[in-house]
């Protein structure tokens, strides 16, 4: 591991932006720069900054069908980018447009698509995610070529999960035996916010005291974003970085507390409040 | 075997780890015997990106206290700010207020959100007794200026610091500084009403809580001292005749 993401987040936090800061016309206007770096560039800007203007939004939804920006193994960098930055701008003309994305032959396009689609939340985008997960199913088992990459079953599992696609379930729970563990995570967090049930919520707390640090701080994602209370000790005691257990011990209390009373902070909210301060 | 003895074992175990486990189990033997010659190797330990290693390193150092301070300011490492960030969080734990400079500039300065999050709650945590009594005053509202600075940070993570060190330094200043402690509830109010981050939000509240249980308290206090006073006359009269 090169690079903690306590990196990324430090340097992304004080907004240092190399290559000079960019106005909002100029970021759009960038879009369709001849110089193709700079197009790019642009693509990633608007979405960090959340910039989600019209124009803003129409020019990187007509990014995601750029032709000019190709890898030598035929990836589409600027498309890739476009649909990250939609998917953060909350606008839900891009719902279509990053359906038609999973339709594309680059990988990374399909992946980024798919999380855009689950941070837009708009559940028409069940069905074709669902397709794409059953590409790697043969009836209600997973495909016997394994390990199976063809397809990004994290993002979409996690999408689905996020969707509340209970109609997917079965679609879904073959991928808990998936040989990648992080596609297992993904199904297990997809499960438990799919049925409710603890079973999936401890498969991940048990994840934590896994061997590897990379696992680990998927898994502390994961706890996060389902806001499994019974994981709140587990989580302050695995070994990863304060940051990471920070954000997911959020994760908890937020879901505590959008889930009670809102005038009474409750036991749970405050065992959490209690780690999270012995965290900092 | 001596303490010293026993040091250098545990620092050559540590020294000579060549896996990360092996790292963590070692960090953790050498802090659990919480001996000062180890405060360099525990020292060492924050910077080598492990974060097990620096856990169990951070709560030796902890341990040992006082003695640990000077080191650790001196060796603060400014080029890694992994080290750095952990390096305050022993700091904040030991609380001792020869770190107030180092934790006020990194709290309002760092460009490191985990060193400002971990100096920020220093802030909170320093042991007032320490400071001579004429300069209490002065510290605390030093102390308070930056925190009311500090709780508009960008990141939340700081800011929800800020709220835990505001908390506890309204407390420590309910009787002595009324005027600045009401300062402290104006801007948790202001917070609560709006922040844009519901965790941040959701620790002013307890914050809040903490803060009212204690003026709750502070009504019945004045009362308490009254009458240990009114014991304590008679009793030295006494002792003069």
């Amino acid at each position: 591991m090169n690079s903690s993401p306590q990196k990324f987040e430090d340097l992304s936090a004080t907004g240092y932006v190399d290559g000079g800061s960019l106005t909002v016309e100029q970021a759009i206007a960038n879009l369709e720069s001849a110089d193709l770096g700079l197009r790019f560039y642009a693509a990633w800007w608007l979405g960090r900054f959340r910039i989600s203007e019209p124009a803003a939004v129409t020019g990187l939804i007509k990014a995601l069908k750029d032709e000019a920006d190709r890898t030598p193994e035929g990836g589409y960098p600027l498309r890739r980018n476009a649909a990250r930055a939609l998917g953060k701008l909350g606008d839900r003309q891009a719902v279509s447009p990053l359906i038609a994305c999973l339709d594309c032959s680059d990988f990374y396009v399909r992946e980024a698509a798919a999380q855009s689609l689950e941070m837009l939340g708009d559940a028409v985008c069940i069905p074709p995610l669902s397709k794409l997960l059953a590409a790697g199913l043969h009836g209600e088992q997973l495909v016997s070529q394994q390990p199976d990459l063809s397809q990004p079953y994290e993002a979409i599992l996690e999408a689905l999960g996020t969707l509340r696609a209970t109609e997917v379930i079965p679609l879904v729970k073959p991928f808990l035996e998936h040989p990648i563990e992080l596609v297992q995570y993904a199904a297990a967090r997809a499960m438990y916010q799919l049925t409710q049930q603890p079973a999936y919520g401890e498969r991940l707390v048990k994840a934590l005291a896994g061997e590897r640090l990379q696992l680990r701080r998927a898994v502390l994602a994961d706890l996060g974003a389902i806001g499994y209370l019974p994981a709140a000790d587990a989580i302050a005691q695995t070994l990863a970085e304060n940051s990471l257990k920070l954000i997911s011990l959020k994760g908890l209390l937020e879901h505590q507390v959008n889930h009670t009373t809102p005038s009474t902070l409750s036991e749970g909210a405050m065992k959490v409040i209690n780690l999270m301060d012995s965290l900092l | 075997m001596n303490n010293s003895d026993l040091a250098q074992i545990l620092i050559r175990a540590v020294q000579e780890a060549d896996s990360s486990e092996r790292l963590v189990d070692a960090v953790q033997e050498l802090a659990a015997a919480g001996i000062e010659e180890s405060v360099p190797t525990l020292i060492a330990a924050l910077g080598y990106n492990n974060p097990g290693a620096a856990v169990a390193a951070v709560d030796g150092l902890i341990t040992i206290g006082e003695a640990a301070v000077s080191p650790l300011l001196e060796l603060i490492d400014d080029y890694n700010y992994g080290a750095r960030a952990w390096a305050l969080r022993a700091l904040a734990g030991i609380g001792d207020i020869r770190a107030l400079d180092t934790l006020l500039e990194a709290a309002k300065t760092d460009f490191s959100l985990s060193v400002r999050r971990a100096a920020t709650r220093g802030l909170g945590t320093l042991r007032w007794h320490q400071v001579p009594p004429e300069k209490v005053e002065s510290v605390q509202t030093e102390v308070l200026e930056a925190l009311l600075l500090i709780s508009q940070d960008p990141e939340w993570v700081v800011r929800y610091a800020a709220v835990t060190s505001l908390e506890t330094l309204a407390i420590a200043i309910a009787v002595t500084l009324p005027d600045q402690a009401s300062q402290i509830t104006n801007q948790l109010q202001q917070m609560l009403d709006t922040d844009t981050d519901l965790g941040v939000r959701t620790r002013v509240k307890f914050a809040q809580e903490k803060i009212q249980q204690q003026q709750h308290q502070e009504v019945f206090a004045p009362k308490r001292k009254l009458q240990e006073t009114e014991v304590e006359v008679p009793h030295r009269g006494g002792g003069r005749r």
